[in-house]
């Protein structure tokens, strides 16, 4: 191993769901931190460990299924590869899929990379009637073979000592067909700089058209370039009908040659459980269902009466009202007897009143809540399925089923589900799911909110339900037929059903939550200086009597406009103000469905707003803004005037 | 026996349409762009593929078989060119009329299997089936078709992917969706489900559509 000022580099590659997680977590222990790459939205975790005396920097990348990137998540772990030079690659692949996986282990070896294979999830391929020969798969492969079930950690110890005792000894690549390896030859020789990658593997690239290795030897070959360029064109010309067929099937038949009597598959034809289970999923008639409760318990119950209700009345009315708050605000009424700082700390709108108490003890538990279940139901393997459930539906409104992910993201939180917009694949789906994340789709703050104060009245729950999800399929349908280009194409792995490991579920949740607070917490303190400003200066009063005509139009009592301007900064603050509204009992149940129907229509917060802006920029986001601010009223006013003519409510 | 002369094959052709197809009994003489000399006609006379009457010309027993190749090449040929080569309209035709001629020695077979024995040619008229599509009909094999045309519960292997973005066809490749590996169809609403190895993709008609099976039935 060679010798650095910092510890050696320990790099995880692999496709996604094949439990490069667990080792992670397995090889580092607690010492992990996980941050989005930079520039983008994709997560890579890093930690270190120790092993046999010596410390190691460890690092996870996004699944990847080949060195050719096509995803966001791909090109980052291609970066990695790039740019950190790893002195140890972690190839791990599911043992069930060894034969679809060893192909990027090949290619890994042809990029000179020192690659270990970690062959997981021994176990449940040895139940579905497969039997390996690592060693002999080491020697065909001339890279260390390491078998393991990385989460009851077993081959954890084989795969210290191969870390330890890894030299990277050169090793004899196999070769491609006589005319492909020809011209792969051809193009190697003549890449003089020191790549990442190798010059074969560079060359392979530069074949398949790969546009960032293009651009990367253009800048290191300089003015050797152009001699390379017309060899590379002329060979692109020749094969630009089935290179990339011919480089993935030869792959495959090297692959067959690597696991010659390595590698035998028993028949095992009866269904284990997980698959049934996986069958129901995905089958409308049980998946419909399935979801439906799916929803109801993980959703409403848990999130709504557990997080929203038990646990915001523990901390908010319990633990604040009677505890904390008293004594904060003796503290500070204490400390000084200006009045307008008193206001600006522990006013109405305060920074301890409506910044951190808000924060901690009414969104903290919802969302904390809700991102416990998302990354529990994400652990299963549910939402591949989910996405194909809805996928046929999902056309109908511009989107692919992928879509599904960040829209239920969105019942969360919007502003994380907006900027997780740009993992789908057009501009087209990106614009529209924004737009619908800012329209119909309420935040879990909100939801727990408005299903708090909608419960009281079960029909003005249906008829706000109704209505949103009339909204959502309607301006989706819309929007599809209006926007220019053609709609998604879909497809998707569907990862095999598994129980999630409860500390995987745990870092996830905390990892988000912490994410969650460090982004939204500033935005409260801003938010709760501004209304501090506005209404110190009066300016809070003007605006509220400006839109009084307004809000009255929906048949609302004035009263009810601070809660649509709070609705702004906050979206749950709105629905919060609603509550106090109805408990003061302002409110029928004609106005309390209008007032929610239009309030969770209205406008986005204001960090979700911000948000909309950096990925979809100014102009898009404001378009949205208008959109969505007209719309929510032209909808509450004929609400009102529908249920007022009908008598359903009355 | 030696290759009929394209020309002859022409003649074939023509009587074989009147004959069999609108049911005239024979065909003028003087309505062939050949004349009674003619060394084609000679050609086939010799053969006893046909025979002349009384100022017609008449097609035997004998010249059937012939003579519904030699149709039946044509028609394929239309097809390769109106359906894959998208030639369309008069140039489609004059391209089929000699591309027919060069389908002899099993490549009329391999054109009849790729386009999956098509019963009838871009005009509608039948094309007499071959010996490939009376195999294929006996072992009941419906030959490559496309996903959608797959139950669901029947497997077969990949035989191509005609998926027209690049991009896709790369990824599934990378997935392992190759030629020569074997399906398994799970589910076809609302989404098509299918197992390639011990994996399960799910994809939308669209994808469906340009995935194509080599049917084991």
């Amino acid at each position: 191993m060679t010798s650095h000022s910092s510890p050696p580099k320990i790099v995880l590659v692999g496709n996604p769901n094949v439990g490069k997680s667990v080792l992670f977590n397995v090889l580092t222990g607690s010492y992990t931190t996980v941050s989005n790459y930079p520039g983008t939205s994709v997560e890579v975790a890093s930690g270190r460990c120790r092993i046999g005396g010596r410390a190691y920097e460890v690092l996870d990348t996004p699944g990847m299924y080949s060195l050719m990137p096509i995803t966001e998540e791909e090109r980052v772990a291609r970066k990695i590869l790039l740019t950190e030079r790893p002195d140890v690659l972690l190839h791990v692949v599911d043992a069930r899929n060894i034969e679809r996986m060893l192909p990027m282990t090949l290619q890994l070896i042809e990029a000179r990379q020192p690659v270990i294979l970690v062959v997981n999830i021994l176990d449940e391929a040895e139940r579905l009637g497969m039997t390996f020969d690592l060693p002999r798969l080491a020697q065909n492969l001339g890279i260390p073979v390491v078998g393991a079930v990385m989460k009851r950690r077993q081959g954890l110890e084989e795969l210290q000592q191969a870390i330890t005792g890894f030299t990277s000894a050169p090793r004899a690549l196999e070769v491609y067909a006589n005319d492909l390896e020809a011209d792969i030859r051809r193009l190697a020789e003549m890449l003089k700089a020191d790549y990442p990658l190798g010059a074969r593997a560079t060359a392979i690239l530069l074949m398949q058209r790969d546009q960032e290795v293009e651009t990367l030897v253009r800048a290191e070959e300089g003015e050797g370039f152009p001699l390379i360029a017309p060899v590379l064109h002329d060979i692109k010309f020749n094969r630009r009908a089935d290179l990339n067929l011919l480089i993935s099937l030869e792959r495959k038949r090297l692959t067959r040659k690597m696991l010659e009597g390595a590698f035998q598959q028993r028949d095992a034809d009866h269904l284990m459980f997980s698959e049934r289970l996986s069958r129901w999923a995905m089958n409308p008639f049980s998946g419909v269902p399935l979801l439906v409760l799916v929803l109801y318990f993980g959703l409403y119950q848990f999130v709504g009466n557990f997080g929203a209700g038990t646990l915001v009345d523990f901390l908010e009315g319990v633990l604040f009202e009677n505890y904390i708050n008293p004594a904060v605000v003796g503290f500070f009424n204490r400390i000084t007897d200006i009045y307008w700082l008193r206001e600006l700390l522990v006013g109405e709108y305060g920074l301890w009143t409506l910044g951190i108490r808000y924060a901690v003890a009414l969104i903290l538990p919802i969302v904390g809540t809700f991102f416990l279940v998302f990354s529990l139901l994400e652990d299963t393997g549910y939402f591949p399925r989910l996405a194909m459930l809805v996928d046929r539906l999902f056309k109908q409104i511009g989107l692919s089923g992928r879509a599904v992910i960040p829209i239920v993201l969105g019942f969360g939180c919007d502003t994380m589900a907006t900027m997780v917009t740009r993992t789908l694949e057009s501009a087209r789906e990106r614009i529209i799911a924004t737009l619908l994340l800012a329209l119909a789709i309420p935040c879990s703050a909100q939801l727990g909110v408005i299903l708090g104060l909608l419960a009281v009245y079960p029909g003005a729950l249906v008829v706000w339900m109704l209505v949103m999800v009339a909204v959502f399929l309607l301006i989706g349908y819309l929007s599809a037929r209006v926007l220019p280009g053609e709609n998604p194409v879909f497809y998707m792995e569907i990862p095999p059903l598994r129980l999630p490991q409860a500390r995987n579920v745990l870092v996830k949740t905390l990892t988000r939550m912490q994410s969650y607070f460090l982004e939204i917490l500033p935005l409260f303190l801003v938010a709760s200086v501004i209304l501090w400003a506005g209404k110190m200066s009066g300016i809070l009063d003007l605006v509220v009597k400006g839109m009084t005509p307004l809000v009255r139009a929906l048949g609302l009592p004035g009263e009810a406009t601070a809660a649509f301007i709070f609705g702004f900064f906050r979206r749950d603050f709105g629905a919060a103000g609603l509550y106090d509204l109805q408990n003061r009992g302002l409110l029928s149940p004609v106005q309390l469905t209008v007032a929610a129907v239009t309030l969770t229509l209205f406008v986005p917060c204001i960090a979700q707003f911000l948000m909309m802006k950096k990925e979809r920029g100014l102009r898009t986001s404001l378009g949205i803004f208008v959109f969505v601010s007209v719309l929510a009223f032209s909808v509450g006013w004929g609400l009102n005037r529908l249920l007022l003519l009908t008598g359903v409510l009355a | 026996m030696e290759k009929l002369s394209a020309q002859a094959e022409e003649i074939l052709e023509t009587l074989w349409i009147a004959t069999v197809e609108e049911h005239q009994a024979g065909y003028p003489l003087t309505d062939l762009d050949a004349g009674a000399e003619d060394a084609a006609l000679q050609e086939l006379i010799r053969r006893a593929y046909v025979e002349t009457r009384s100022g017609r010309i008449y097609l035997r027993k004998e010249g059937r078989p012939e003579a519904a190749m030699t149709v039946r090449r044509h028609r394929l040929a239309e097809r390769l060119m109106m359906d894959i080569l998208d030639i369309q309209g008069e140039k489609g035709n004059d391209q089929a009329c000699e591309f027919e001629h060069l389908l002899h020695e099993g490549v009329d077979r391999k054109i009849c299997t790729l386009l999956n024995h098509p019963a009838t040619c871009p005009h509608g008229k039948p094309i007499p089936p071959g010996p490939c599509c009376e195999e294929a009909r006996r072992q009941g094999t419906a030959g490559v078709v496309p996903l959608t045309e797959v139950r669901a519960g029947q497997a077969g292997e990949i035989a191509y992917l005609a998926i027209s973005d690049g991009q896709k066809m790369q990824k599934m490749m990378s997935m392992g969706v190759l030629p020569g590996n074997r399906l398994e169809l799970i589910q076809r609403f609302p989404s098509y489900v299918f197992k390639v190895g011990n994996s399960q993709f799910a994809v939308d008609d669209v994808l469906a559509r340009e995935i194509h099976i080599r049917d084991e039935r």
